[in-house]
């Protein structure tokens, strides 16, 4: 029993350090910066274009619901009509457009990245590369990450507007609620502190789904099994740790 | 030239190689042969710092690989070529990014010259025409010789080929073995190739290293494969009734 807890405890530390050992390896001088600058701009693309209609799909259906959860909820009530949207908004800006975003991301570039990295490492394409000169860490993780905590946060943002878009959709021409309304509740109690902690929250959330993906793929071994784990891996570890920044986040920010 | 100082690498309680010792010389092939889990890619990977040995030093000239810290490594390695058993091309590249890639990354080469010299390596390998295919596009045979290609693109000093016949038709091995043996005395480099193909023991071999359960069994050029008394290399070597009646008759016996 001891020794099970044992070897538990110093698997989660051993993997704690090589993960930090993986982002410490990672930082260095870039052998050629056009050569990172067209990997971030892929990864760009690929993170940022490749994952626009999947966030505008939930961010709309999320507005959406919880604007007719609200104008439902709210009705008979002595608390005005008019509260659906600033309920919509804020909740939307605080925690689904950054949470339910990065979830939802670590599930599509998150498994991406695992299986695009662990490919790497099976085909011995990763080994070619350190033949070669060039600093693995650095030259397929960075770029990844820079693209991520700088697109990340945009497509929060954007899913942010769809989802007060989606409310509005969802709730004025329906009749639950009034135009007017809808609009004076946006407008209404209106801090930017929250519009400020939603991009925290989508920055580090963004952090952490690449760079654990990554983790995850560059140290696979084994076959097509082991691939697929680690690519599962990716998505639940980063998950948990997203929604354990969540927590923490929120603790210290209101 | 490279040279192994008495080289040992254990993976947990199993130890797999038990100090090798040897060289590799300048502008010739150099053949790693033996058995499957005799230890043959291990002892490559420690040659190219892939895997660190447990023991024992590894000169390329007179520099111990075995002593650098990651910068110097990653400084030595530019001037280190590998073909790799699967070629490990980059399947989202055409043959001409495979090849212009350590360009792109070490050099301040224009694209003129770039191209140029891609052009001039993919002359090399005979595959003239093929710039704009990607790796799923051209055969096993037509890899390998792309990653042979990519290798010598920097002109590298080392070559070390990790079975370079693996899953080829005899015809096709006994080119890539060809161009692998002009290549090396053409640039006067030093070549290690990993392999258990009998045809390219015979045809290419000479300095011929077996190893045997981790440990050096026996070193020599490919005429003195036939003579050798080493019973070890001898069942190896012509392992199959057939191989064995070519020896016998080879040897009028």
């Amino acid at each position: 029993m001891f020794s099970f807890i044992f070897r538990a405890i110093h698997g989660f530390f051993y993997e704690i350090g090589k993960y930090f050992l993986l982002l410490r390896l990672m930082i260095a001088r870039p052998e050629k910066a056009s050569m990172y600058w067209k990997e971030t701009m892929r990864q760009m693309n690929d993170i940022g274009v490749g994952s626009l209609i999947i966030v505008c799909l939930i961010a709309l259906f999320i507005g959406a619901v919880s604007a007719i959860q609200f104008a439902y909820q709210l009705e008979g009530t002595f608390v005005p009509l008019y509260y659906t949207g600033y309920i919509v908004r804020d909740m939307t800006i605080i925690e689904l457009a950054p949470t339910i975003t990065c979830l939802v991301l670590a599930g599509k570039v998150g498994s991406n990245i695992a299986a695009e990295i662990g490919g790497m490492r099976q085909k011995e394409q990763i080994d070619a590369l350190e033949i070669m000169g060039v600093n693995t860490a650095a030259y397929l993780v960075m770029p990844k990450l820079i693209a991520a905590v700088i697109v990340i946060p945009m497509l929060v943002f954007l899913a942010a507007i769809v989802s007060i878009m989606g409310g509005y959709i969802a709730a004025v021409p329906t009749g639950m609620i009034g135009h007017d309304a809808y609009v004076l509740g946006l407008r209404s109690f209106f801090d930017p502190y929250n519009v400020f902690m939603m991009f925290v929250k989508a920055l580090v959330f963004g952090f952490i789904l690449t760079s654990v993906s990554s983790y995850q793929g560059y140290f696979v071994k084994g076959g097509s099994i082991e691939l697929g784990r680690a690519s599962t891996n990716a998505v639940v570890l980063s998950d948990v740790i997203i929604l354990l920044a969540d927590y923490f986040i929120t603790l210290l920010m209101t | 030239m490279i040279r192994a100082v008495d080289i040992k690498k254990s993976f947990g309680d199993v130890e797999v190689l038990k100090g090798i010792s040897t060289t590799f010389d300048k502008g010739k092939t150099n053949l790693i042969i033996g058995r499957s889990g005799a230890g043959k890619t291990v002892f490559l990977k420690i040659l190219v710092s892939l895997f660190q040995p447990t023991e024992g030093q590894i000169f390329y000239e007179d520099t111990d690989i075995t002593k650098l810290n990651k910068r110097q490594l990653i400084e030595i390695r530019k001037d280190i070529g590998m073909l790799f058993q699967g070629s490990a091309l980059f399947d989202s590249m055409t043959v001409e990014e495979n090849i212009r890639f350590p360009l792109d990354m070490f050099t301040n080469m224009t694209r003129k010259e770039k191209e140029d010299r891609v052009n001039e390596r993919l002359e090399v390998v005979n595959l003239e025409g093929s710039n704009k295919k990607y790796p799923g596009e051209i055969s096993g045979g037509m890899q390998k010789r792309v990653g042979i290609a990519r290798s010598i693109v920097l002109n590298p000093k080392f070559l070390f080929c990790d079975e370079p016949n693996s899953g080829l038709d005899p015809k096709t091995s006994l080119v890539i073995d060809e161009l692998i043996q002009q290549i090396t005395v053409d640039n006067q480099i030093t070549t290690v190739i990993n392999t258990h193909d009998m045809n390219s023991v015979m045809e290419i071999g000479e300095k011929i290293n077996f190893l045997h359960m981790g440990k050096l069994a026996w070193v020599g050029h490919k005429s003195e494969v036939l003579d050798s008394d080493n019973q070890l290399l001898q069942e190896f070597i012509f392992a199959s009734p057939f191989l064995q009646r070519l020896r016998d008759k080879a040897l009028g016996k």
